[in-house]
Order: C-alpha cells, then sequence, then structure tokens
C-alpha cells in the first residue's frame, strides 16, 4: 500500500527552491528557511512567484513526484507529467472502455451516485446538528437528493445522469448555507460561480477543490491511468476529466465539510477575504495557509472504507478509489464502487 | 517511518579525516535533519535505513571514527525535550511555507 507522504506546499512570494544534498532548500530572499529531505515530500504545490531550479524539477520528475504551478490566488496553471508508468494494457482498456457508450454510462452512474449519497449523507449529519428551524429544510434537500438516486438508473445517456446531478446540486447548494452556524449574514451562497469567485464561499470552495483535483490526478497517474480520459466529465484538451470524475464523491466529504468546518470553528472568518472590484472575492494568504492546514489534518484521519473493510487515511482515499477502477477496467471488478462516507 | 538519532565523532587531525567528516554529514543531511552540529534526526523507512546504514559504514574508518544510531521511542514529542535553540521540523505536520 502507498504511504500517505507529505505535499510541500510554498505560497510565499519570491521563494527559491532548490536541490542540495537530496533535500529541497528552501530559501527567501538568499536566506535558508527549511531543509526538507526529499523521501517526506510526494509533491511540491507552488503559488505565484516561486522558483524552482531545473535540477530539482528533474529530480522531482524522475521521482515522480509533480510539481503544480498555481497562480497566487490558487487557480490552476500548469503541473508536470512524470514519464508515465503503469501498464499500458490498464490504459488500452481505459481508452476501450471510453470509447464504449454502455460502458461509460455504467461507470459515469457510480460515480453520480456515489456523490450523491455522500451529498445525502452530508446533509443529513448536518440536519442532526443543526437548530430546529434548520433542520427540516436539510433534511427535505437530502430527500430530493435521495428522489434523483433513484431516477440515475433511468438515465439512458451521460448528459442525462449529468442532468440528474445537476438536478440534486440544486437542491444540496440551495441549503448549504443552512449547514453554516457562524457569520451567516457574511456567508451567503446565491450560487456556484466558478472563476471568478463573486462570494467568499465560492471563493473557498474554488481554492479547495483546486487541491483536491489535484491529489485526484496524482492518484490516477501513481495508478497508471490517464487523468484526462474520464466518463462523467466531457473530454476536453487540457482538462484532467478522469481526476475530476474521481473528486465528484469526495466533494461532498472532504471539501465541503473542510470548508463548513472552517467556517464553523471561526478559524475562517470575514478578515480572511479580499474584495475586488468587479465584486470578485479572493482569499488572503493567510486563510489560504489556515485552509491548507487543515485540509492536511484532515488527510490524515482514518475513515473505514466501506468496500476493503480497512481503515485508510482521508488522503489516500483517491489512491484506493483509482485503484478500484482500473479493476473495474481491467475485467477483475463487475462495477466501479464509489466510495460511500459514513 | 523509523525515527533515529545518529551522532558521530570522526577524528579531524588529518585532512583524510576532515574529509570522512564531510561525508558523514552530507549522508546524514540527505537522510535527516541537523540538530546539533553532529547530530541528527532521522526518519526513514527500513529500506531507506540499510542504505543509511550501508553508506556510512563504507565511509567510516573504524579505528578512529565512530557512529552511533539510537532509535527514538514514538511518539516523539514524549520522549525528546530540546532545549534552547531548536531548528527540529516535523515532516509529518503540514508543509506550508
Amino acid at each position: 500500500m502507498r504511504q500517505l507522504l507529505n505535499t510541500l506546499y510554498v505560497q510565499t512570494q519570491g521563494t527559491y527552491l532548490h536541490l542540495d544534498t537530496d533535500n529541497i532548500r528552501v530559501e527567501v530572499e538568499r536566506e535558508k528557511k527549511a531543509m526538507l529531505p526529499l523521501h517526506h515530500v510526494n509533491g511540491v504545490v507552488v503559488f505565484g512567484n516561486v522558483l524552482l531550479s531545473p535540477f530539482l524539477i528533474h529530480r522531482l520528475a524522475r521521482e515522480h513526484k509533480p510539481v503544480t504551478w498555481l497562480s497566487e490566488h490558487g487557480r490552476f496553471l500548469a503541473r508536470t507529467e512524470t514519464p508515465v508508468r503503469g501498464s499500458v494494457l490498464l490504459r488500452m482498456a481505459q481508452h476501450d472502455c471510453a470509447g464504449d457508450r454502455e460502458r461509460t454510462l455504467a461507470v459515469a452512474r457510480y460515480i453520480a451516485a456515489g456523490k450523491l449519497q455522500n451529498q445525502k449523507t452530508a446533509l443529513l449529519r448536518a440536519a442532526r446538528e443543526a437548530a430546529e428551524a434548520d433542520a427540516a429544510p436539510l433534511r427535505q434537500a437530502a430527500r430530493d437528493i435521495n428522489d434523483q438516486i433513484a431516477c440515475l438508473p433511468l438515465g439512458q445517456t451521460v448528459d442525462e445522469v449529468r442532468g440528474i446531478e445537476g438536478t440534486a446540486a440544486r437542491s444540496y447548494w440551495q441549503v448549504f448555507p443552512l449547514m453554516l452556524r457562524q457569520h451567516r449574514e457574511f456567508f451567503w451562497l446565491s450560487e456556484r460561480t466558478r472563476r471568478p469567485a463573486r462570494d467568499p464561499i465560492n471563493a473557498l470552495l474554488n481554492f479547495v477543490y483546486t487541491v483536491l483535483a489535484n491529489e485526484c490526478a496524482s492518484a490516477c497517474q501513481t495508478v497508471g491511468l490517464d487523468p484526462q480520459i474520464g466518463f462523467l466529465h466531457a473530454l476536453r484538451p487540457g482538462r484532467a476529466s478522469l481526476a475530476l470524475d474521481l473528486m465528484e464523491e469526495l466533494r461532498p466529504i472532504a471539501a465541503d465539510r473542510a470548508i463548513l468546518t472552517l467556517i464553523n470553528r471561526g478559524q475562517i472568518t470575514p478578515r480572511d477575504f479580499e474584495q475586488h472590484e468587479g465584486g470578485v472575492v479572493t482569499l488572503r494568504e493567510e486563510g489560504r495557509k489556515t485552509v491548507l492546514a487543515h485540509l492536511n489534518e484532515r488527510r490524515k484521519e482514518e475513515v473505514t472504507h466501506p468496500l476493503t473493510a480497512r481503515k485508510t487515511p482521508l488522503g489516500l482515499v483517491p489512491h484506493v478509489q483509482a485503484r478500484l477502477l482500473a479493476q473495474h477496467l481491467r475485467g477483475d471488478r463487475p462495477h466501479y464502487p464509489p466510495y460511500l462516507h459514513r | 517511518m523509523i525515527d533515529l538519532l545518529i551522532c558521530y565523532d570522526v577524528a579531524t587531525q588529518t585532512e583524510a579525516g576532515r574529509k570522512r567528516l564531510r561525508r558523514v554529514a552530507k549522508v546524514c543531511v540527505a537522510h535527516g535533519q541537523r540538530v546539533q552540529n553532529s547530530v541528527f534526526e532521522v526518519s526513514v523507512s527500513e529500506e531507506q535505513l540499510l542504505t543509511l546504514r550501508q553508506k556510512l559504514l563504507s565511509i567510516l574508518d573504524p579505528t578512529e571514527d565512530s557512529i552511533r544510531i539510537y532509535r527514538l521511542r514514538q511518539p516523539r514529542q514524549h520522549f525528546v525535550e530540546a532545549y534552547g535553540l531548536d531548528h527540529y521540523r516535523d515532516f509529518s505536520e503540514p508543509l506550508i511555507l
């Protein structure tokens, strides 16, 4: 089993990273800030103006540790593609499946089912903790999503599956603010806006989803799957569709939950946001740090995987799921079992 | 991961000795972090421990130098007390710089 290693996030602007005796040497203005042995790191994520020496990039590439470049505000820009590993036969199977309408539909259905089920679980859990007035709409939304799950087997095309998922998403996001217990007047959510974010919740969601999508792409590559060939998400140049597919079922539990916790505990407050002209909202540097630290803590939290019945750190769930998908594509498993959170 | 404490004495009267000292230090830096001048805290897997030990032994002059490898008991924070200057960084904690 793969070990859960740490990801190095560098967001101090003007940092220089280079290779020094099997360590990543971190310098800010020519002053040594840290030495990190490479064997503790499984990837590097840098924000904005951070420089990496070519030798460090080469070494990371050779050890299959991806470097991801994000803009200062966490927008995805680029990612190193390390020499492809894994069996070429697996990738052939993946391509075959993506070309087969029936099989694509089946995988897409399971992925969507996993996502809706996890959304439902999240809502019901929140309803148990919420005030009486909020609990009723949360339960109602959970029932609505349940109805959509029942519709999934009827979807005859991937487009129809996406439509069902969209209907459920509307019910989910409508009641999402009811799960908040702090600063409700500040954290409102009118609708999901991707880029740019128009309100603080969207700014947080976009940031966390970028981080999570990246981890899912790494998981695909480690297992030997092509992260660009997905089943639920349409194929588009440059889009890691399979990584987005894998992320779907993890969104409600790994990303949305993290945001709720941070806000409800008061770790993320209105002070962590910056309002720009034109109604664009971004997360400040301190806020990003809080979010990353929390995500890292969550990653170590152990959950019992419903299928393998083993205790697994939440951070390794994308890897387990990628492996299960690979087994399905190879024909060792009749269908792809999504991760269902308890 | 196994947590180790590595300390060494390398005879530095001769140029060859000073060279050995630099090489030992380099191998230790490659695997862990320097907590004092010739004391390292290292956290490695079983295989990495084999290569680390092998590398150190190949540099060592057994008639002049000594290297000691101690296994640290887990969890570290219960069994290691550090006072004064301490640059130790836990690599399993969030690495956000």
